[in-house]
């Protein structure tokens, strides 16, 4: 298997909270990746130093055989890096389709702008997540289901080859779960490698190829979905000793 | 963008006929005085309206294009267009100064910096004797006025001319992808850098570009009054007018900071004639508080709100 | 919060300490007696800011700002217009004579100054680390969400913490007027010594103002002496921006 992501010795504090303390980990190009772990345990801030939101203090993060550590954020997307926010940030002064516009003027086109149809390919992508009669209303009228919805569009409008999704399907019923697993599924299909941090565990054991568990910014196990929930460390991160 | 441009040449040639049909001179300097606030207010929408960073120190990159170029008169008698481009450039390099120090930590620092800057240069050009520190310099206006009759009138032209250019670039700055960016970083700055947008760059490029046309309007400022003086240039009232002109006028569409500009200037040369210039300062102050908090998007938004409560 | 007017709100306390006192009261008591009415006024000011901008979500933050500015702007207009662009002074029995250390002599109103200066700093620092609202007023700033699941209200905190900060507008304001006379202009150069010793120190350090203060007190009278009158306004706004490029964490700051 090829590596697409290498995490070696990431650590990163905060004043004196350590939130991340010496993670590594390797995820293989086209893999299914699953992230989970108690509240607070450092997965969003483990993601927040993958996508370059935060600078990581200690170790190194390698895409693609590229060192990332040190670029800012916009130039990981480029590369080929996108996430989406677990608590949505839609870009409220604008309709849904302009929402998917930005990623694919500032990735996808750049360059190629006066060539490119990105209103036909916003529409595409919005057709394929459900949410193409939204199209013109205004990011900010949105529901809460339908801005999770848009947070993944505008992710996979970046045309990323990795994507991290960050509870995406926190407060979905379960027929809109299966729904966003169907994309997710459609997505490593054509070769995105997909990192998914949730606590629907039911969607994490189905999804996932491998997964690891993070508790207080430490790794605790690594491994096959079955053998993660039999595990006895993360059943006691979970439900406490 | 061709309707655009017509309609620059449209009001380009009205400018250029209107002595034919005012005769007082008074008419064309307060005109000046109208279009000059219509640059400033719309170089200030560029970075504050589209991005939403605030700049509070208008008066320092409008003075520093005057002081530019009154130091490059003095010293090599440079014409008037070139003045306006060296002015331009001086306060452009100033908000790129400003932007690098600043646009990469929270919004407001960048607009305390604002403040720091225009103290500061305050204070180096009242100790700079050259241009005559704080009592100032007579200057004088150039001997020949090209095409126009008066003096007063071709600078009325001059500042019309640049107006229309702030106003276009502005235009094309909103209409853009260049725009979008923009509005991305103003709505979520962290959305926007992970969707690929370069949040620095764009922020230090609008700042740029906002006080490149801050000095520009600045840099005929000594020759329209004969004379400079530090309090006057770096008067705290071009900060407060340029920011109320676009939130009253509306910060999301180019012809907001216009409207803005348009009427408040106006009433501010009919207050300052008929009641006083601080009451008149006071007035600008007040409708600033007053729209910042019932009307937000300013007389746009009040426009459009109007215009969809009455259909049907 | 972006309160851009806080310096005018010191002015305004310095303009209102002239006022009592020319009634014949001691500037440093006027100030005291000003405190409940600013805090209440301040208490005022944010409730309004709060119920206009802050409920309705957080893309407000430059009508914040520029609501702020224009207040402080309005405050300053205002002083002028009411009390001229001169300069006011107050008087008081310390004001004129001065106390001898050997073989320095000090002015006594500056002696009286610094003591209430440093009596009101600590008292604010105890306040903050000792009680509970103290250290909920702390506890906002860093993270409003688990002070709210901790059963504090975190509008409520806010606004009484505007509240006391207004409130020591007022004795600083008298502070102020006791050092020195003061004129309308004076908020712009004000913002800038604020917000230096404020980043200088780094913000959340209250012992960090002290030695800020003390900085930027000695690089003033450095420059005063040195350079002249001319370029004091400038100090420090250039401290500021020099601190905002090399370290913006500021000396103590997390």
């Amino acid at each position: 298997m090829t590596a697409l992501l290498q995490i070696e010795g990431v650590s990163k504090n905060f004043g004196g909270f350590a939130a991340l303390t010496e993670v590594s980990l390797v995820v293989a190009k086209g893999e299914r990746f699953g992230l989970i772990g108690p509240n607070g345990s450092g997965k969003t801030t483990l993601i927040n130093c993958i996508s370059g939101a935060l600078g990581n203090d200690a170790g190194r993060i390698v895409f693609d055989g590229e060192e990332v550590s040190r670029l800012p954020a916009y130039q990981r997307t480029r590369r080929g890096i996108a996430r989406s926010f677990q608590i949505p940030r839609p870009f409220s002064s604008m309709s849904v389709l302009e929402n998917l516009i930005v990623p694919l003027e500032y990735v996808v086109h750049r360059g190629s702008l006066h060539t490119a149809d990105t209103r036909g390919e916003a529409m595409a992508i919005l057709k394929d997540i459900g949410l193409a009669d939204k199209a013109d209303t205004l990011a900010s009228s949105l529901s809460q289901v339908e801005l999770r919805k848009m947070e993944l569009a505008r992710a996979m409008a970046a045309r990323p080859r990795l994507l991290i999704s960050d509870e995406a399907m926190a407060g979905l019923s379960s027929n809109e779960v299966s729904e966003v697993l169907e994309i997710l599924f459609k997505l490593n299909g054509a070769g995105i490698t997909i990192i998914m941090i949730e606590h629907i565990m039911q969607a994490v054991m189905k999804f996932s190829q491998r997964v690891v568990c993070l508790d207080a910014g430490q790794i605790i196990c690594e491994g096959a979905p079955a053998a993660i929930v039999a595990d006895v460390d993360v059943q006691r991160a979970y439900l406490g000793a | 963008m061709k309707r655009f441009l017509a309609g620059a040449v449209v009001v380009l040639a009205l400018a250029a006929s209107m002595p034919f049909f005012f005769h007082n001179e008074y008419f064309f300097f307060a005109a000046y005085v109208v279009l000059q606030f219509i640059v400033l207010a719309t170089a200030w929408n560029i970075l504050g309206g589209y991005a939403g960073y605030v700049n509070f120190g208008t008066g320092a990159f409008f003075a520093v294009g005057a002081y530019t170029a009154v130091a490059l008169y003095k010293a090599f008698a440079l014409p008037l267009g070139l003045q306006i481009l060296a002015g331009a450039a001086a306060s452009g390099l100033l908000g790129f100064g400003v932007g690098m120090l600043t646009l990469r930590l929270r919004g407001i620092f960048f607009s305390i910096a604002t403040i720091a800057v225009a103290i500061i240069l305050e204070t180096v050009v009242v100790n700079w004797h050259y241009v005559g520190g704080a009592k100032g310099l007579p200057t004088m206006r150039p001997a020949d006025t090209p095409f126009f009759a008066s003096h007063t009138v071709w600078l009325f032209f001059v500042m019309a001319v640049i107006a229309v250019i702030a106003v276009g670039a502005a235009r094309y700055v909103e209409t853009s992808w260049i725009g979008r960016g923009l509005r991305a970083i103003r709505d979520n700055e962290g959305a926007a850098e992970c969707s690929g947008v370069p949040t620095l760059r764009l922020k230090l490029g609008a700042a740029t570009l906002s006080g490149a046309l801050m000095g520009a309007a600045g840099a005929p400022y000594a020759q329209y009054l004969s004379f400079i003086e530090p309090s006057s240039a770096f008067s705290l009232n071009y900060a407060v007018n340029a920011l109320a002109m676009p939130i009253i006028g509306g910060m999301g569409h180019w012809i907001g900071p216009v409207i803005g500009a348009v009427l408040l200037g106006t009433v501010q040369q009919v207050v300052t004639v008929t009641i006083s210039s601080e009451i008149n300062v006071l007035v600008v102050g007040v409708l600033l508080v007053v729209f910042v908090v019932g009307a937000p998007e300013g007389i746009l938004g009040l426009a459009r709100k109007i215009r969809s409560s009455r259909k049907p | 919060m972006p309160h851009v007017a806080h310096p005018a709100f010191l002015v305004l306390g310095a303009f209102a300490t002239y006022l009592v006192a020319s009634y014949g009261i001691d500037p440093l008591l006027a100030g005291l007696m000003l405190m409940p009415v600013f805090f209440v006024f301040g208490v005022a000011v944010y409730q309004f800011y709060y119920a206009t901008f802050e409920s309705r979500g957080t893309d407000q933050g430059l009508r914040g700002i520029a609501f702020f500015f224009g207040i402080a702007f309005i405050v300053q207009v205002g002083l002028i217009l009411a009390f001229g662009v001169d300069q006011r002074l107050v008087d008081a029995s310390y004001i004129g004579s001065s106390v001898e250390f050997g073989e320095m002599r000090v002015p006594q109103r500056m002696l009286v100054a610094f003591g209430v200066a440093l009596a009101l700093t600590t008292t604010l620092a105890l306040y903050l680390s000792r009680t509970f609202t103290g250290r909920a007023i702390k506890a906002v700033a860093q993270d409003e969400g688990a002070l709210r699941l901790m059963g504090a209200n975190p509008v409520r905190i806010k606004r009484w913490a505007f509240g006391i900060a207004t409130a020591t507008c007022a004795i600083a304001g008298a502070l102020l007027i006791v050092i020195g006379p003061v004129e309308p202009g004076l908020d712009r150069i004000y913002i800038g010594r604020t917000f230096c010793v404020v980043v200088l120190a780094g913000l959340g350090s209250m012992s960090g103002t002290l030695v800020a203060g003390l900085i930027l007190g000695i690089a003033e009278s450095i420059v005063l002496t040195t350079a002249g009158t001319a370029w004091a306004p400038a100090v420090a706004f250039s401290i500021l921006l020099l601190v905002l490029g090399v370290r913006p964490a500021g000396l103590f700051g997390r």
